[in-house]
């Protein structure tokens, strides 16, 4: 990974009373593919904007490959966008509007041509060349912006959540496919999106922000693990949280009295005894058994997800979470005892 | 289920029921309907129809019954000096009083549909002209002229024309550019194209039915303007001037008929263009872009 690539430096704008992007750093690497992940009115379609020209930034400076871009307009940057509502011109078909940012390159007509069928061959739409915008379904348009905006072979590719107005199965063939083009075109994609899996599933490395700020960035398996607040563990995946005090600390393990009775967490922290924690636990750390265990509730409601179960427990009058294997037949109203993977636990300052 | 016998009876009825009602109460509404669309367009129509029938009339005077055919008034028409001299003031105000108020339209709707503080209000302000009784303007007009000691000529009736033409194109060419996805021209930057090539490339093709249409409003706005054109015009008549002066001679009468009827067929034949370049365009718009922004 080339660390200068693109580099972000304490990037900031404001509208109006809103700190929209609040002192945003990041790296990003060639080749890699980036997703900026939060909430809507997180910021991170204006991050996205700022990096490909269409905002300008009140503070700090965007450098790609080397050169200080934070200034330059859209079409003098070597970064292309696929715009959220696609933004294919309606007026052509579908090769004039592939061929749209050739112009500018200044190519012979022969490799023009080559150029736009070796997108067309891309993005699997051969026959399509004379088809019209209104012709098309949302997931070819998708395709569309993709290799219109390939084919200008950018340095980086912005997709502005470019999958949310598609259905499910339809959005879950296009993240492989997306993934597959971004892996053999080689170039760097940045991809912002709201929806966690989304991210998990295509991401090399994920930024999360909330608020204008960037919470954490990491690989997904760090973020969904190892999320570096309660933030970031509320915002990638489910999660049950349960207040807690430290009680002892002693060298690598910590003991916590919560509503789940005691734990002791095999971890170094600088809080001290008495300090008030938040303990965090996936759904899928829980074990629900008939077998004796520190914790005892009910089973409140059972969902069937197909692939597993999920069930809510009441335990001294707080509902839990608990994702099982659809093996684990429990009723509702039936007495259950829980445990939890002890190196699955999270804990972080009240 | 599917042999529960209560369900295939109501079914069977329902429809049945309701198609006879429905279809009975369409042929009621439909023959009064039809009624009154064909006196609705005898309202709009016969009048105007006048003007061809008696233009071919082999009389002088306009009454019934009709005396014989003759295509004299025509060829009187075409050999009319003054008439021919009128029609072309005519067309050269007309065509530089639509292309400039289209012009000045096109940039005051661009500014206007991107959203800026006070655009609402300048938009309602741009549009009251539309609603000053055009005598008010054309003696106001008259005043400022005179007091600025502008000879009236053509060039004064164009400026005219333009005041009134430009709330029409103003109109037109904002309802075309709302609803353009601003992500369009967005994309036209961001593939490397200048802001004056993405206006070309992309703005222009999309508004195009907008300013073709602004320019056949504004020019027939201007080609039938008569108030204006008689305050302003001096002695370079346009049209409707000319004709005014020539209803003072009753044997000329049959020669207006005759232009009458021309400007009529020239006009339908502008508006079915217009409609068909409208219909070019809408093939080209945008129906459904997804997520609406």
């Amino acid at each position: 990974m080339n660390e200068d690539f693109l580099r972000i430096e304490n990037l900031s704008k404001r509208f109006g009373a809103t700190l929209a992007v609040d002192g945003v750093t990041l790296d990003i690497g060639r080749g890699e593919f980036f997703s900026l992940l939060g909430p809507s009115g997180c910021g991170k379609t204006t991050l996205l904007r700022m990096i490909g020209g269409f905002t300008l930034p009140d503070t700090g400076t965007i450098a790609l490959d080397g050169q200080d871009v934070t200034t330059l307009p859209p079409n003098k940057r070597a970064t292309n966008m696929v715009f959220q509502s696609y933004a294919i011109f309606p007026h052509l078909n579908v090769r004039d509007n592939i061929a749209y940012g050739l112009r500018s390159e200044r190519l012979s007509a022969a490799e023009r041509e080559r150029r736009v069928a070796q997108a067309l061959a891309m993005i699997k739409l051969e026959s399509y060349g004379e088809r019209r915008a209104h012709q098309l379904s949302g997931g070819e348009r998708q395709r569309v912006a993709l290799a219109r905006a390939l084919v200008k072979r950018p340095k980086v590719l912005l997709l502005d959540e470019p999958l949310g107005a598609l259905d499910k199965r339809l959005r879950e063939a296009m993240q492989i496919e997306l993934r597959q083009i971004q892996r053999e075109v080689g170039i760097s994609f940045i991809f912002v999106t709201h929806d966690q899996e989304e991210a998990l599933s295509m991401s090399d490395r994920i930024a999360v922000m909330e608020n204008g700020r960037v919470l954490q960035v990491a690989d997904p398996k760090t973020l969904y693990e190892q999320p570096n607040s309660r933030g970031v563990a509320d915002f990638v995946g489910t999660v049950n949280f349960f207040p807690g005090k430290i009680i002892a600390v002693t060298g690598d393990s910590v003991a916590v009295e919560t509503a789940l009775g005691r734990m002791t967490l095999r971890r170094r922290t600088n809080l001290a005894a008495g300090a008030r924690v938040t303990i965090v636990i996936r759904p899928e750390n829980l074990i629900l058994s008939h077998e004796a265990a520190a914790v005892s509730g009910r089973i409140a409601a059972v969902s069937y997800l197909g692939d597993r179960r999920q069930f809510q427990v009441s335990i001294n009058g707080a509902t839990v979470i608990v994702a099982a294997p659809n093996s684990a037949a429990f009723g509702i109203g039936e007495p259950v005892h829980l445990g939890w993977v002890p190196d699955a636990v999270m804990l972080f300052p009240e | 289920m599917l042999r529960r016998p209560a369900a295939s009876p109501s079914r069977r009825f329902a429809p049945q029921d309701e198609g006879g009602w429905a279809s009975r109460s369409t042929r009621h509404g439909g023959r009064g309907l039809a009624i009154y669309a064909v006196l609705y367009l005898a309202f709009l129509y016969v009048p105007v129809l006048l003007l061809p029938l008696f233009s071919f009339n082999d009389s002088a005077f306009i009454a019934f019954p009709l005396s014989g055919f003759t295509t004299k008034w025509y060829a009187a028409m075409a050999a009319d000096e003054d008439m021919r001299a009128a029609l072309g003031n005519t067309l050269k105000v007309g065509a530089a009083a639509s292309l400039i108020s289209t012009i000045l339209g096109l940039l005051t709707a661009k500014v206007l549909a991107r959203g800026i503080p006070g655009g609402a209000f300048f938009a309602g302000f741009a549009s009251l002209p539309l609603f000053i009784p055009d005598i008010v303007l054309g003696i106001a007009l008259l005043m400022l002229v005179t007091s600025l000691d502008i000879p009236l000529s053509l060039q004064s009736v164009i400026v005219g024309h333009v005041a009134i033409c430009l709330p029409f194109a103003v109109a037109v060419l904002l309802s075309r550019f709302e609803g353009f996805d601003v992500a369009l021209e967005e994309a036209s930057r961001d593939l490397g194209e200048t802001g004056w090539m993405t206006f070309w490339r992309v703005t222009f093709p999309l508004v195009l039915p907008g300013i073709v249409a602004s320019l056949l409003l504004t020019f027939i706005v201007s080609f039938d303007d008569f108030l204006i054109a008689f305050f302003l015009c001096g002695t370079d008549t346009t049209l409707p001037v000319y004709i005014w002066g020539e209803l003072r001679f009753p044997y000329k009468l049959p020669n207006v008929l005759a232009l009458g009827s021309t400007i009529l067929i020239a006009s339908s034949a502008l508006i079915a263009l217009a409609e068909w370049v409208r219909r070019q365009g809408v093939s080209g718009q945008p129906r459904d872009p997804g997520i609406g922004i």
